[in-house]
């Protein structure tokens, strides 16, 4: 009988922005209370990017780091995608300019990828099933986002900016992908018009028809495939728009505060979008030891979630001092901005002529 | 080869010239130049302009000039070697008389900077460094020789409020001269504390210590000596006792030594050789003070003082009018302006004056053997000519 | 309209990716790539690629900005020496301008150098950051 191939993460990296913005900075500006915000979002600053870094510039770095983790030879990756609801240009890929700055080039497969805060697991996804049937040698799916919040409204206080990337393969797997599970429906709670700066959304409408619909309908299809139960994990990780959601539906769903705490970041990073759940897992790898099992759901607005289980095998060893660590890069060397230099970071000003 | 002379020179009023056209200045700097002489009509024309095309749109300044001046249909060529194209104007005219392709040479430069804005001036002479790779991450001329700066203090180990005040006495220095000088763009008397406090523009060097843009042409007539002593009596002669020149890497970045103005060395070593003469027979010189920091450094590659103290020789007064060593006593660029392609020959114009006895107010004592040193970009080119009287 | 697309995609190899040479002859380290060494007329290269860690050598802090850069404010551009003998011209990125000193190591991160107008090519290239 021949044996069924084992695909799964080889290789991973994060890279998070140096700069933040505190809610306090933020909430003074239009006159709102910071601690009924930190309380409600539970989220108390966030990643800023600087205006020479974006979705492209993030993804090389962490795509960098993810190929140096695996140790291969970039030449061999045969896909790479980006997912993103912030990618540079509305038309020109950010994959082609991320696969050659990895030298990756030119006998590659690239796509960009768009579904709101869903679009870097969907990356994932992908690679995952191109790998699996053997069409490619090695995958690169990343989530990146710089997205905007509109001034003065909810969601600024927590779009932030960051990138994840994961290369997927079938030699020497540091975390085995062993289900997978994709729940969508039309649901239009969060969008953004073509010529439109800002999103918008539905407010109270994003909460239970949206978010927690679609993570609590595939994160319990997903037990469900597996036949696990919650306490057989050893972390999970959740699409994280602010600190609160992914508590909540962690508990929802049958997990602890405890197994839910190393990959939730909102609270320090904002919320990162295509990069949320990505992110968190990248730190969940740097910590994890063989045999932990990873329960993971994203969650993009539009929606849907992407669901996987993974299993930490005996090549996470030593793996993660090859490069920074995503929980440092969030808590040392920040830099804080005040919201004049924000607005002006993040184009929300513009010099006249 | 021939012993060259110059016999003519003429420049006029350095400035914001809004109402004269490119051509226009020329035009009059070169028949200054030619009544200066005592002539009506010139062999060939060399004509120093770093970017025409850039600033005017104009090229083929070689045809245009020579129609202007009326002087068609002899050969004409516009010569560039950044800031440096004046003096090599006055190179190329100078190799064409003592080679005895011709006789009566013009050699001339000319810049007009003003018919685009800041940005467009700032953006034409950026086209002096590495476009892919200097200009290309952010650089600019101000701050490639900030970096020099840096890199001369931190190697010398000079701390920084002496630093400054070296760099200040530059542009104090020149501007002294400039009073004395009518064609400079600026007359005006600064203060030390004035340069120290001038705007930032690319730390440590302020907008006093940056030289201006300017519109202007200056103009020469050579000749070979033998003609000079027959024919063209109205001044006592004033030979090119040497021509000197060498390029350096274009980068800031790939030079061996970046606080060092080797190209500046080799060009005046060569001149030197030529002329027979020491860094200590120079009696005065008029160096390429595009920026305060190059002033001391081209005094220390020209062998005037030490390197790493021609700083200590400026704020010592070692350089003044009254000085040991006279340093542009036109004014330098700071203070007489820098149409870059004219700079070169208007040195060379200072210089003659000098040596005639006929500088005025700047009449330096001693003033038999004088040096010009036009420079190009960061110091990737250099034109080195000596002077003497006859 | 961007005039500088083929300039730009001409240099990516170098730009994206630190591809250098390396003398066969005397082992120095050249960026951009040369078609002969300096001094010895040398033609031989092996292709290398930059190293990302190196130390600064001078800076500056500009403060009137070049066109295409004046939204950046002040910024910090400076020489790093790289190993191999390699040097670049490039910014100091996330690094508060009184921070900036000679002899700082660095390392190099891909960053967007500036934007062709509002109509043009995103231009992406090398930075360093404190090390």
């Amino acid at each position: 009988m021949a044996q069924e191939k084992v695909v799964g993460i080889v290789g991973y990296g994060s890279y998070i922005p140096r700069h933040r913005i505190k809610v306090e900075e933020i909430a003074k500006v239009w006159g709102m209370d910071p601690e009924t915000i930190k309380r409600g979002l539970q989220l108390y600053e966030k990643s800023v990017p600087t205006p020479d870094q974006d979705v492209i510039t993030m993804s090389v770095e962490a795509a960098r780091r993810a190929v140096k983790r695996a140790g291969i030879d970039p030449k061999k990756i045969g896909a790479v995608y980006v997912g993103s609801e912030s990618h540079p240009y509305a038309v020109k890929p950010t994959g082609t300019t991320v696969a050659e700055a990895l030298g990756a080039t030119p006998d590659i497969h690239t796509a960009d990828m768009e579904f709101a805060c869903k679009a870097g697991s969907e990356g994932m996804f992908v690679c995952f099933g191109l790998v699996k049937a053997g069409l490619i040698e090695y995958g690169l799916g990343i989530g990146a986002d710089t997205s905007q919040g509109a001034p003065g409204d909810a969601l600024e206080y927590s779009a932030s900016a960051g990138a994840a990337a994961f290369l997927f393969g079938d030699e020497n797997v540091l975390a085995t992908v062993d289900f997978t599970y994709s729940y969508m429906t039309d649901t239009p709670d969060f969008w953004r018009r073509e010529h439109s700066f800002y999103p918008s959304h539905g407010g109270r409408f994003t909460g239970d028809p949206a978010y927690f619909k679609h993570i609590l309908g595939c994160g319990r299809a997903l037990l469900e495939l597996s036949g696990m139960k919650p306490s057989d994990f050893a972390h999970c990780v959740f699409h994280q728009p602010n600190g609160k959601f992914p508590m909540r539906v962690a508990k929802l769903l049958g997990f602890t505060e405890e197994q839910n705490k190393t990959g939730w970041l909102t609270p320090w990073l904002g919320n990162t979008y295509s990069g949320s759940s990505p992110i968190g897992l990248t730190a969940i790898l740097d910590i994890s030891k063989p045999g932990d099992k990873i329960f993971m759901v994203s969650y993009g607005s539009g929606a849907g979630s992407d669901g996987f289980i993974y299993t930490v095998t005996e090549h996470i060893k030593g793996k993660a001092d090859i490069g920074p660590k995503t929980r440092p890069q969030l808590d040392e060397n920040k830099f804080y901005v005040d919201y004049g230099t924000y607005a002006k970071f993040r184009g929300k000003i513009l010099k006249a002529g | 080869m021939r012993d060259v002379a110059v016999i003519g020179v003429g420049m006029n009023k350095w400035g914001e010239l809004w109402e004269k056209s490119l051509r226009d200045i020329f035009v009059e700097a070169a028949l200054l130049a030619m009544d200066d002489a005592g002539v009506d009509h010139i062999d060939s024309l060399y004509v120093g302009s770093m970017t025409p095309g850039l600033f005017i749109g104009q090229e083929h300044l070689g045809s245009l000039l020579a129609d202007y001046l009326g002087q068609c249909p002899i050969p004409a060529a516009r010569v560039e070697s950044a800031c440096a194209s004046g003096g090599l104007a006055v190179r190329m005219g100078w190799m064409d008389v003592a080679l005895g392709v011709s006789d009566i040479v013009l050699v001339s430069g000319v810049e007009k900077m003003l018919d685009v804005d800041g940005a467009g001036a700032t953006y034409a002479l950026a086209t002096a460094a590495d476009q892919e790779w200097e200009c290309y991450n952010g650089a600019t001329f101000p701050g490639l020789y900030a970096m020099i700066a840096n890199a001369y203090q931190a190697k010398h180990n000079i701390p920084f409020g002496k630093f400054r005040k070296q760099l200040a006495q530059v542009a104090v220095k020149n501007h002294a001269n400039g009073l004395l000088n009518p064609n400079a763009q600026f007359q005006t008397k600064v203060t030390p504390e004035q340069v120290m406090a001038s705007t930032m523009v690319a730390d440590p060097l302020r907008l006093l210590d940056c030289s201006p843009i300017t519109d202007g042409a200056a103009a020469a007539i050579l000749c070979p000596l033998e003609m000079a002593r027959a024919k063209f009596k109205k001044h006592s002669p004033v030979v090119i006792a040497a021509s000197g020149a060498a390029t350096d890497t274009l980068s800031l970045a790939h030079r061996e030594d970046m606080t060092y103005l080797k190209a500046t060395e080799v060009a005046a070593q060569r001149a030197y050789k030529m002329a027979g003469l020491k860094p200590a027979d120079i009696d005065f010189a008029e160096v390429h003070d595009c920026f305060t920091i190059a002033e001391i450094c081209v005094t220390e590659a020209l062998g005037f003082f030490e390197v790493g103290k021609g700083g200590d020789a400026t704020l010592a007064g070692a350089t003044a009018l009254d000085g040991a060593k006279p340093i542009n006593s036109s004014g330098g660029l700071k203070s007489k302006g820098h149409p870059v392609g004219a700079t070169g020959v208007a040195q060379a114009i200072e210089v003659v004056h000098q040596l005639r006895g006929d500088a005025g107010k700047r009449q330096l004592k001693k003033a038999r053997i004088g040096l010009t040193q036009n420079m190009g970009g960061s110091g990737g080119s250099t034109i080195v000519h000596i002077f003497k009287s006859v | 309209m961007s005039s500088i697309t083929a300039r730009y995609w001409r240099e990516i190899p170098q730009r994206y990716r630190g591809e250098a040479a390396k003398s066969k002859k005397t082992g120095k380290t050249y960026f951009p790539p040369r078609l002969v060494e300096p001094k010895n007329g040398n033609r031989e290269f092996e292709p290398v690629k930059l190293d990302y860690e190196g130390k600064l050598v001078t800076y500056t802090i500009i403060r009137v900005a070049p066109a295409g850069f004046e939204d950046q404010g002040a910024y910090a551009l400076g020489i790093v020496e790289l190993p191999g003998g390699a040097r670049i011209t490039t910014q100091i990125a996330d690094c508060p301008l009184s921070d900036v000193k000679i002899g700082m190591k660095v390392r190099i991160e891909f960053r967007k150098i500036r934007d062709e107008g509002h109509e043009g090519i995103h231009c992406y290239g090398y930075k360093v950051v404190p090390a």
